[in-house]
């Protein structure tokens, strides 16, 4: 009794320490990204969603933000600077933000309806004299219906979009917004636009919880703790990001102490870096590597039993073994539990007994087997261990009686034949292309692909599908403004798209990290962003 | 020799041209669109053609050469399509960082070459020969990037002894010649000097043993000169060929370091080479090839006038 007595009181004792020790953590983070060079760091990053990750979402913030606090559920969109939203309840074009008040830019400046209207010219109004031409293709690219904004009073701002569309308060995590203060203030001292916002990158101002201390162009960026921030502070003092991106000199750099941190580590190096005692974090992460079929009319995979005993004959796991367990198993676009799943009938799974009956009903037999053409990247963003993981399928696929050729196409190539469409010549008769994708928002998850007026060249419907159920369906959800009637329709959508097979789902990624074991407090959500408020060096 | 200065530096105009132009051609007919460095690869069609508008992508292909062009010869490299920055900008701090890698790799594998082709030279056939041609031979076959990985296994992994990447604890941009900053150097110096010291070893190894089985060796050494003598003579006499070759080479380290630099992660034109291919970024690989073509054509200016001055029977007409 006394021990238990004397357990208690050093614990009470201990708790506090404990707690300050984490309150009062401090440290500097090194970070090696994939990336070539420092993403932009005027707002509008590129380098795809690395550069959201890294210069976006730490430096700026949006209107509407991701939830990125746990790694148990699906990350979706909270409020940001904006605190409510709501359309017009008699124009489904308009929708109203509210704005957060006393919200301040690095350089002092207030936020508010005049910045937001600011932004949006920024990308969207060829006549404003801050318009950018680099920022429009990472920007209006991911909120293809936003048109304008207007100032109702100093914290409200009508956005305008071309047609009802209920996704855009999750396009608007894309829109970071810059400080027009500081925009202007640069503007005094540079001859033209494109120079101005070439300087606000060399000194950005957001309202994101670090700020920009130092630019070494292709080198670094150093930033520190934004202590004005108008939530929940960072814990760590300082972060410096470093661009790495051949995988073996990140893992020799985390291995030779010279950063805590890097992105994707070179696979074969991952049993190395655990018996070092680094730690290996991974999540299911909002990302597709499927094979996006042909629907054209000399396309075997037109027929839904040939695509859905594709997907049945696919040994998931063991594509997963092969990878050293660094994807996880698809059983749609979205993982089940996904407020977007629904409730599919079809259940992808592996299931070979049932891929050769579907087969066979399709007219697929070992004396008559199918043969299919898909084209395919030897490496590129996003696109994992496209040879080692495509080979696989070959050969497994093979066991169900199907011929798998593949036409090797360098990945810009293959991403550009994307925009082109399976009935291009670019596409060299492939029944099936394997580009991976980012599935966080509707429009990037189903839409561009699902929707007949989404076929090339206007965006990513490759495969010329064409059913107006599923026209119908994205209109529905298009114009389903209450949250849960939207998920609701998506969930609808994503359903039917599961059970016409409408992808071959192969893996996703699942975003691996290796980390010292000194970086604490780390959370990696099922998301392809990360909050860097969270970690702390111990 | 004024005149062969001005026609020398006149050649140069045409080889500059038909580089620029060489590299335009062959990133045009690379597979894929420059215009992925600037937008998504899922960005809709529209959004697409009005950025391709916006930086004179549409334009036909003599039309963008010729603005290229014209800008080249006002001094403007352009911008870079991926970063937007100027690429002289981006190019003048890779450049120094480069020439910084490969003069000190050109002359660590200077003097290498020229200690073990001496000693080969001089004592040719034996163990001491044999050694420094393996050597040699060595340094001219092992891949660099294989070379520089297997260093970073050791030394910096293993060891800890030396940075595994980069240019300093803060970049290249605020270099200091302190030890702090110079251990960022040693790996891929030793990395890069291979290759030339192998060059260097054979050259100075076939020249001194040419030198040495001359008459005036003979001579030399009938005067009852000293070894230490004699061997002043035949460095004076391999020097011209020996520095020719040393100046092809810091040439060729200059352009041709792109794998080291990546496995370091050192920001040099090979890294910013290595990523404009990537990216298809047009500007940034014209403007560098084109620099880096002009540095290959003055050096080899440099080296002639060298040679010149350090034996006279070279004469320039």
């Amino acid at each position: 009794m006394r021990l238990k007595k004397f357990l208690m009181a050093a614990c009470l004792v201990a708790l506090p320490v404990l707690g300050a020790s984490v309150a009062d953590a401090q440290g500097t983070l090194r970070i090696g990204m994939t990336a070539a060079d420092i993403p932009l760091t005027n707002g509008q990053p590129d380098q795809g969603f690395e550069g959201n990750r890294f210069t976006g979402i730490p430096l700026f913030d949006s209107l509407t933000m991701w939830d990125l606090s746990a790694a148990d559920k699906p990350s979706v969109v909270i409020p940001g600077l904006a605190t409510e939203w709501a359309v017009d309840a008699n124009d489904k074009t308009r929708w109203v933000f509210r704005l957060r008040r006393g919200v301040k830019f690095h350089d002092g400046s207030d936020f508010n309806a005049d910045a937001v209207v600011w932004n949006v010219r920024k990308v969207l109004d060829r006549e404003a004299p801050h318009y950018d031409p680099r920022q429009v293709g990472v920007t209006a690219t991911r909120m293809p219906t936003l048109r304008r904004a207007e100032k109702i009073d100093d914290y409200t701002v009508a956005l305008f979009t071309a047609e009802p569309d209920s996704l855009l308060p999750i396009n608007l995590t894309n829109l970071f917004m810059a400080s027009p203060t500081q925009w202007e203030r640069l503007r005094a001292a540079n001859p033209t636009a494109e120079a101005t916002w070439n300087a606000f990158a060399r000194e950005p101002s957001g309202t994101g919880p670090f700020r920009m201390t130092r630019f070494v162009p292709r080198e670094r960026a150093e930033y520190a703790r934004n202590d004005a921030y108008w939530t929940d502070k960072a814990k760590l003092d300082r972060i410096v990001i470093l661009p790495i991106p051949e995988a073996n000199a990140r893992t020799a750099a985390l291995l030779s102490n010279q950063v805590d941190w890097i992105e994707a580590p070179a696979p074969d190096a991952i049993p190395q870096l655990r018996q070092r005692g680094m730690v290996i974090t991974s999540n299911a992460q909002p990302h597709v590597w499927p094979w996006q079929p042909c629907f054209a009319e000399n396309s075997p995979l037109r027929d839904v039993r040939v695509r859905r005993a594709i997907n049945l004959g696919i040994d998931r796991e063991g594509l997963k073994t092969l990878l050293g367990g660094m994807m996880s198993v698809p059983v749609g676009t979205v993982p089940r539990g996904h407020p977007w799943f629904g409730n599919p009938s079809f259940n992808i799974r592996t299931d070979k007994a049932e891929a050769r009956r579907l087969l066979a009903e399709a007219g697929y037999t070992p004396q008559r087997p199918l043969t299919l053409k898909v084209q395919i990247s030897a490496s590129g963003s996003g696109q994992m261990q496209p040879l080692p993981m495509n080979e696989f399928l070959q050969q497994d696929l093979k066991g169900i009686g199907v011929n798998v050729e593949f036409d090797v196409v360098e990945w810009n190539t293959l991403f550009a034949n994307w925009r082109q469409g399976c009935t291009h010549a670019a596409a060299r008769g492939a029944h099936a292309t394997n580009v991976s994708f980012a599935a966080m928002d509707p429009f990037f998850a189903m839409v561009r692909f699902w929707d007949s007026k989404m076929a090339p060249p206007v965006s990513n419907n490759w495969g010329f599908f064409n059913d107006p159920r599923f026209d119908a369906m994205i209109a529905e959800a298009r114009n389903a403004f209450e949250p849960a009637a939207r998920d609701a329709a998506l969930a609808r959508l994503h359903a039917a798209g599961v059970d016409e097979a409408l992808f071959i789902w192969i893996a996703h990624d699942v975003s691996p990290r290796a980390m010292s074991p000194r970086v604490r407090g780390y959370v990696q959500p099922q998301s392809w962003f990360v909050d860097l408020r969270l970690p702390y060096i111990q | 020799m004024f005149f062969y200065l001005i026609r020398r530096i006149a050649y140069g105009i045409p080889i500059a041209l038909a580089v620029g132009f060489v590299c335009f051609m062959l990133v045009q007919i690379a597979p894929g669109d420059p215009i992925n460095a600037i937008v998504p690869p899922d960005a809709p069609g529209d959004v697409v053609e009005q950025v391709r508008r916006d930086y004179g992508l549409d334009k036909p292909l003599p039309v963008q050469f010729g603005l290229w062009l014209l800008k080249v010869v006002q001094g403007d490299l352009g911008r870079s399509l991926a970063s937007g920055r100027p690429v002289w900008s981006d190019l003048s701090s890779a450049i120094g960082n480069t020439l910084m890698l490969a003069t000190c790799a050109s002359l660590l594998g200077f003097i290498l070459g020229c200690l073990l082709g001496g000693l080969a030279g001089t004592f040719r056939g034996s163990w001491i020969d044999r050694a420094a041609v393996t050597l040699a031979v060595g340094g001219v076959s092992v891949p660099h990037y294989w070379l520089g990985m297997v260093m970073v296994v050791i030394f910096s992994v293993q060891l800890n002894w030396l940075p595994a990447m980069g240019a300093g604890p803060g970049g290249s941009a605020d270099w200091a010649w302190d030890w702090e900053h110079i251990k960022h150097l040693v790996l891929p110096t030793v990395t890069l000097c291979v290759i030339p010291m192998g060059i260097v070893t054979r050259t100075v190894r076939g020249i001194v043993a040419e030198i040495m089985n001359q008459e005036f060796v003979t001579a030399l050494r009938g005067k009852g000169l000293t070894r230490g003598g004699v061997f002043l003579h035949v460095v004076k006499n391999a020097a011209p060929t020996a520095l020719a070759v040393m100046g092809l080479q810091l040439g060729y380290l200059m352009g041709g370091s792109i794998l080291v630099e990546t496995v370091f992660s050192w920001p040099g034109t090979g890294l910013l080479l290595n990523n404009a291919i990537f990216q298809r970024d047009l500007p940034v690989l014209q403007g560098t090839i084109l620099v880096l073509a002009m540095f290959f054509v003055i050096l080899n200016l440099l080296v002639d006038l060298m040679q010149t001055a350090l034996d006279p029977r070279i004469k320039r007409g």
